[in-house]
């Protein structure tokens, strides 16, 4: 019963260390750096990180953008219950914007296979998951800060963004939709 | 007699013995590091345009 | 004067004032993982898909209760009367101000059923998290500050104590090694319920219209300051109940009191950093912040946690081995008492902890990985491992060495008590594996149909593929195993207080409750300081490995942990590239 008593020596840091724990020590200690320089390698090396880039808005100043995207490049509407949920193909290598709130997401986008897209993603309301699937890219959407991420999709079809984040009653209703096209 | 006795506990020991001293590293860590530079973080993020 | 008892079975010294305090917590803990476990079940059968059973309104009520049960009224009271054990009993001093330690108790208490009030009326649906701008009723609120309040008393009691007997020299050296981790949990605590107050009390006055709005990322980065530092609070009480166990059970002696002080001080210093593990995939924090943060400045809390999980067994393996345990290189685990649920219980939290709990949450935690994995059920996969197999197992398994010490009386059904562990634990493995697996298919977290029914009707179409319904299918059946393996363990132990035979002929009812024993079972003569046992005359460090099983064990985990990382990497690297 000696891990509930007081060490045995007074003093106790002088004790010599048992050969194993040393050898464990030292592999564990090299693996933990390995696993801190791969964050950073990837961001040199790597093609998937999370950009720095955002900015603190407003739900007006940031609804604003996405409508005027969706006035000039809407290529056709898609119907989701009584609404017609514009569908926008913005031009390659441009900003394009989709807005999250109770409960859906908007609008819908089109994008062309191997280009990249300045995607812009924030919430009108309360904070939302953007979680695109069956790819599984994750992100965080919080209302008042606009994240700028640069996107490259390289499969084509149809992509759904599912909410992620609990955002009341109506939660699990919250889909959205990204087409892509060869 | 004593003081010769404290003389020889090694520093890192001492450190360990200190609960206060430890208390204050741990909270003060943490509070740098991770509350502190975050929330300048946040409040460093531009207004967009 | 003080009053105390020793116990005459372990010769544990039992101050009269802590003692109640200690019995009174841990019975609050084990009322609070009562109500989580019958909201686990409900949640459980919700998200099996072929069962669905709670209407969403019900399910997301039930799914707050169930976090804020299980993940800090139960843990945190069952932490306060750990605290109080390893600074009171194991220092054999008297409890400082017990007064004060009751306010707290009475604090957490009101605190614990005011925000449950404020969620079961309907109101407070908003998650363990609560996310501003998601507002809760004020009493949610309230509740959790109160309880916070109770919980930092509870810590500068701990404190006190440790300062009295210091002064009144009631032991000998250094605090033991159980004591000093329960300091580290002490002093997480803190800074946990630092957090919490600078983030809880605006949300409180904003819920009552004295502040215009809460700035949701300030929310985000200071609450998880609280909430991810409160399941650290969890790892360090956890680790340091193994050391008592191994103590306890083997009569273990740490392998190197300064290689394990060490681990519990980068503890203290670095593992409060891994908050930033839900800030990852959030906007406009720099990869800078979340790369020295989330890795806990270079892992070096990972580091800490991969020495206790090698000091852990193998000081079990030395005892064991002076036993004559010594064939080969597991005799001395195959031999291992596996019917005691005191160790049962503990050795397979240290195993599942470190293969399922330990090695996804640093995966997890990795920035870029985040990516594929943050929200989805791979989160609450990872800390059912954590915080269910690590420190709700381990503390089940000290329940049952605490029902003849503390409460002083016999179990009932020892029979059923063997296989506890091994069937709450079966089932919280299947639960997490499965999870897991749903998680990495993409299934989102806190979702109360994947099938997307409603949407599907308006037009928009999605399916998981269908391993993913399979998968979620077997999380409810793991559910349903662990939720009978807990029910077991509030059967045996409430079961046990209540009805079992008494050791002490004056251990009835109001006595486990937090009431003292008989007046003559105290004692108010000074009693001997505690010290350290005699130095062994083979000192340790001398003889090449001691443990060479566990250091075997070791590596499986260190291959497992690098494979798995890397698999992870490769995954990641299938997507879509993004910058």
């Amino acid at each position: 019963m000696s891990a509930i008593l007081p060490p045995s020596e007074q003093v106790w840091w002088k004790t010599p260390v048992g050969k194993e724990e040393i050898v464990w020590i030292a592999l564990a200690l090299t693996w933990c750096l390995i696993m801190f320089a791969m964050m950073p390698i990837w961001h040199v090396y790597g093609k998937q990180n999370l950009s720095n880039e955002a900015y603190k808005t407003t739900p007006v100043q940031y609804e604003a953008k996405v409508k005027a995207m969706v006035e000039q490049h809407t290529i056709r509407t898609q119907s989701v219950g009584e609404m017609d949920v514009p569908v926008v193909a913005p031009p390659a290598g441009s900003d394009v914007y989709i807005l999250g709130r109770l409960w859906s997401w908007y609008p819908m986008l089109e994008f062309k296979k191997g280009e990249s897209y300045r995607l812009h993603l924030s919430s009108l309301d309360w904070q939302h998951g953007f979680s695109l699937q069956p790819i599984n890219i994750n992100l965080q959407i919080v209302p008042e800060y606009e994240t700028v991420i640069t996107i490259t999709p390289d499969t084509s079809g149809e992509f759904t963004i599912v909410c992620n984040e609990y955002c009341g009653i109506l939660h699990h209703t919250m889909l959205g939709k990204i087409y892509v096209t060869e | 007699m004593s003081e010769e006795k404290e003389e020889r506990v090694p520093a890192m020991q001492r450190l360990l013995d200190n609960y206060f001293l430890l208390l204050f590293l741990g909270v003060t860590m943490p509070t740098v590091f991770y509350i502190l530079w975050g929330v300048m973080e946040i409040v460093s993020i531009p207004i967009a345009k | 004067m003080s009053q105390y008892r020793i116990c005459p079975d372990t010769g544990l010294y039992f101050d009269r004032a802590g003692e109640g305090l200690m019995k009174a917590n841990a019975v609050a803990g084990v009322v609070a993982l009562l109500v989580a476990g019958v909201l686990a079940l409900l949640v459980g059968l919700t998200r099996w898909p072929a069962i669905h059973y709670l209407g969403a309104s019900d399910f997301y009520m039930v799914l707050t209760a169930h976090g804020l049960n299980a993940l800090i009224f139960w843990i945190i009271f069952f932490e306060i009367a750990i605290l109080y054990f390893a600074s009171s009993s194991l220092l054999r001093c008297r409890l400082a101000t017990p007064r004060w330690a009751w306010l707290g108790f009475i604090l957490m208490l009101i605190g614990a059923i005011m925000t449950n009030v404020a969620i079961f009326q309907g109101s407070s649906s908003v998650m363990m998290t609560s996310y501003a701008p998601m507002e809760a009723a004020p009493h949610f609120y309230l509740g959790l500050i109160l309880f916070a309040v109770g919980a930092l008393i509870g810590c500068f009691v701990f404190l006190g104590t440790l300062v009295i007997a210091k002064e009144e020299h009631t032991y000998e050296g250094s605090i033991p090694l159980v004591t000093f981790g329960a300091l580290t949990a002490c002093i997480i605590a803190v800074f946990t319920i630092a957090s919490g107050a600078i983030i809880l009390i605006p949300s409180f006055l904003w819920s009552i219209d004295l502040i215009g709005q809460i700035d949701a990322l300030m929310y985000r980065v200071i609450w998880w300051g609280m909430g991810h530092s409160s399941q650290q609070i969890n790892v360090a009480a956890q680790v340091s109940v193994w050391y008592a166990v191994a103590a306890i059970a083997f009569g273990a002696k740490p392998m190197s009191e300064k290689v394990s002080r060490t681990a519990f001080l980068l503890y203290i210093l670095f593992l409060q950093l891994a908050s930033a593990h839900h800030i990852l995939a959030d906007p406009g924090v720099s990869s800078t912040w979340k790369v020295f943060n989330t890795s806990y400045a270079m892992y070096l809390a990972v580091l800490a946690s991969l020495i206790h999980g090698l000091t852990v067994p193998g000081s079990i393996e030395v005892a064991q081995r002076k036993k004559g345990l010594t064939n080969g290189l597991f005799e001395w685990l195959r031999k291992a008492p596996w019917g005691n649920p005191v160790f049962s219980g503990v050795f397979l939290s240290v195993v599942t902890f470190g293969f399922l709990g330990g090695i996804t949450g640093v995966v997890m935690g990795t920035e870029q990985i985040n990516l594929i994995i943050h929200n989805t059920f791979y989160v609450p996969g990872h800390f059912h491992a954590t915080v269910v197999l690590g420190t709700t197992l381990t503390f089940m398994a000290l329940t049952y060495f605490l029902i003849p010490v503390l409460f002083r009386r016999e179990m009932i059904l020892p029979g059923l008590a063997k296989w506890q562990p091994y069937l709450f634990a079966g089932g919280m493995t299947i639960l997490s594996l499965f999870m897991m697996g749903a998680g990495t298919l993409g299934v989102p977290r806190r979702h109360w149909d994947i099938g997307f029914a409603q949407a599907t009707e308006m037009g928009l179409k999605f399916e998981f593929p269908g391993s993913a319904e399979m998968m979620l299918g077997l999380v409810g059946i793991g559910s349903v195993i662990a939720v009978i393996g807990g029910g077991l363990y509030l059967v045996i132990t409430v079961g046990s207080i209540v009805f079992g035979k008494k050791i002490e002929e004056s251990a009835g009812l109001m006595q486990s409750f937090g009431l003292p024993l008989a007046a003559s079972c105290y004692t108010s003569e000074k009693p001997e300081p505690v010290k350290g046992p005699a130095a062994d005359l083979e000192e340790h460090g001398s003889a090449g490995f001691e443990a060479p099983g566990t250091f075997v064990l070791a590596m499986v985990l260190l291959v497992t942990f690098v494979v798995y990382y890397f698999i992870n990497w490769k995954y990641l690297s299938s997507v879509w590239p993004m910058g």
